[in-house]
């Protein structure tokens, strides 16, 4: 009976998800200017919890290293951005992040738990101070300009992140590679001792999750015009994804997307209407759903779901 | 020669002693509460604030401010361990559970302390301007404040060291940070005992806040910061380690002025390059096993 239910949904979940791409990428034709700018931070904070729970929802692994990434990625383009196509600018701040995480991820995968939180918190922060003085001493600015871009551009740029984003994490998760993550997250020892290259591992999925947030920090710098190292490196980028993954769950893929679209949704209603007020909210809904949600949206949803199986079950 | 060695060592304790006060109370909540606690720094700027506001208003001396501010978050820390981080503790599954959820249920109360700051006190950087006129020392002058700071901030940690390890309550936490559930059996209140932890923590916090408040300019948007030096200084001295929070917090304080003396914006990085350089060689830290 569920076994069937599950195989008759599956084609209309399929339908509705191309429905939701179709509508995105047709926005821009009937959409206002505010829906596609609103549209487009969504899609970013999508990015930026989807891909770091690439690697950090199998593994267990916290990371607080996303601004980095961001941050590498909006550098990359405000450096590269006027003298290349756009597509090698958004390419190559993908590919700066995803070294640098790759070195990162050699030199330090081996630490755990806290010790593993506060390195890419510590990478995070040197990288702005780095930045910030490399700036001040060698070349004597603050801040640099990036070229501007149309909306709507911008606004493509990110939806194509964001599907490639979605087909990683999908594919990672039902891969060899998805398992291996799966079971270093279950008992690191264990996975070793079957024979799965942990190091390696970890390293290739941090550094593919990087990749997403260095291209879409890349071109989301065009939108903020102006950017400097408190900017880019702003280390609330770090934890905004941990708490959008939590906040939606891991358990499942669509997990952190609805987590991150609500999150975003309610940071721009609280901004704009209560301006002075938000992060008052912003923190009272993060202790509730710490304290009512512990497994996320997707725990309540499977929970809701269970309840009426079971109900369905007994009616049977 | 000597005056500019003086002045980079008083410099150094004086950092390093709030460093030490800081990172005390930051090592506490995480060593034995473990709850990895990022609004630490926020209960810094409430110190730091309510000492100001005591003098700006009410004339009250930020040191007589250092006995009635302290209590004050001393109570608010537990009353949120008690309502708050004992009931996350009671839903999660494990440790590790309960860590990432404290982690974010302490990022909430950040936003949330950090704004109601800023409706009461508003976006602007304070100071209280007290104590700062001249006195001489050993062959030169000083800001009074940059010596009566680092010296409470010895007496202070002093005694906290001292009452972690001397007295009857200090036992019965070195006790629960070693293993929870045997204390418990041994008759330790465990969950009054975490709470006090908490506690404490945030009323080292406090403490500091009011001891930045006399040296250096206060915003609401101070306390991320501080809890950065926090992190850097717990992992220098070992995590869990109250000595080490110690010792390390002047070391770091130390290296900070002797660095900030040759070039100021040099400082930072060199704190997190020793930072991230312990991770990787030494993550225990210097005192750790």
């Amino acid at each position: 009976m569920n076994m069937a239910k599950i195989i008759s949904n599956r084609p209309f979940y399929l339908g509705l998800i191309v429905l939701v791409f179709i509508l995105l990428f047709t926005l821009p034709v009937y959409g206002s200017n505010y829906g596609i700018i609103l549209l487009t931070n969504i899609i970013l904070y999508i990015i930026l919890t989807l891909s770091w729970a690439i690697f950090s929802g199998p593994t267990g692994y916290i990371s607080l290293a996303s601004a980095t990434f961001l941050g590498v990625g909006m550098y990359t383009m405000a450096l590269l951005g006027n003298e290349f196509p756009l597509v090698i600018a958004v390419l190559a701040g993908g590919l700066i992040s995803s070294c640098l995480a790759l070195l990162t991820g050699a030199l330090t995968l081996r630490l755990r738990g806290m010790y593993f939180i506060m390195f890419t918190f510590g990478l995070t922060q040197l990288a702005k101070y780095v930045v910030l003085w490399w700036e001040h001493h060698i070349n004597g600015i603050t801040g640099r300009y990036v070229i501007i871009i149309e909306p709507a551009i911008v606004y493509y740029y990110i939806l194509v992140i964001f599907v490639f984003t979605l087909l990683a994490a999908y594919y990672i998760r039902r891969s060899r590679l998805g398992l291996a993550l799966q079971s270093i997250g279950e008992n690191e020892e264990a996975a070793a001792h079957t024979g799965i290259n942990v190091t390696l591992v970890k390293v290739i999925t941090f550094g593919i999750s990087a990749f997403f947030m260095g291209a879409a920090g890349a071109i989301m710098a065009t939108r903020w015009i102006y950017i400097d190292p408190s900017i880019s490196f702003n280390i609330l980028y770090s934890f905004l994804p941990v708490l959008m993954a939590i906040f939606g769950g891991m358990g499942q893929l669509y997990g952190p997307i609805l987590g991150a679209a609500i999150f975003a949704y309610l940071e721009e209603l609280l901004i704009t209407r209560f301006p002075y007020y938000y992060m008052l909210f912003f923190g009272i809904v993060l202790v509730a759903a710490v304290l009512y949600l512990p497994n996320g949206f997707v725990g309540l949803i499977e929970k809701w779901r269970g309840r009426s199986g079971e109900r369905q079950h007994e009616h049977t | 020669m000597m005056v500019t060695i003086l002045n980079v060592v008083i410099d150094g304790i004086l950092t390093g002693g709030i460093y030490s006060l800081i990172a005390m109370g930051f090592g506490l909540q995480y060593g034995v509460a473990r709850v990895l606690n990022i609004s630490h720094g926020e209960f810094i700027m409430l110190g730091a604030f309510a000492t100001w506001s005591l003098y700006t208003f009410f004339g009250i001396n930020p040191l007589i401010s250092l006995v009635i501010c302290g209590p004050v978050l001393f109570g608010i820390g537990f009353l949120i361990h008690r309502t708050l981080f004992s009931r996350l503790q009671r839903m999660s599954a494990s440790t590790g559970a309960y860590e990432a959820s404290s982690l974010l249920a302490t990022f909430g109360i950040l936003f949330i302390i950090q704004n109601a700051a800023l409706l009461i006190w508003g976006p602007f950087v304070r100071g209280l301007g007290i104590y700062s006129y001249p006195v001489s020392f050993a062959g030169t002058t000083f800001g009074f404040n940059r010596l009566i700071t680092p010296l409470f901030a010895i007496v202070i940690s002093v005694a906290f060291y001292l009452f972690i390890s001397r007295t009857r309550l200090g036992k019965a936490i070195r006790a629960a940070a070693q293993d929870r559930v045997t204390a418990g059996l041994m008759g330790v209140k465990i969950n009054s005992v975490l709470a006090v932890c908490f506690g404490l923590g945030a009323l080292m916090a406090s403490l500091a806040g009011s001891l930045i408040s006399i040296t250096y300019t206060i915003s609401p948007i101070m306390g991320l910061e501080y809890t950065a030096i926090a992190f850097i200084v717990v992992v220098l001295g070992g995590l869990g380690s109250i000595s080490g929070s110690f010792i390390g917090g002047f070391l770091l304080g130390l290296i900070g002025s002797i660095v900030s003396y040759f070039d100021a914006s040099l400082a930072l990085i060199t704190y997190y390059v020793i930072f991230m350089l312990l991770l990787m060689v030494r993550p225990t830290g210097i005192l750790g096993k």
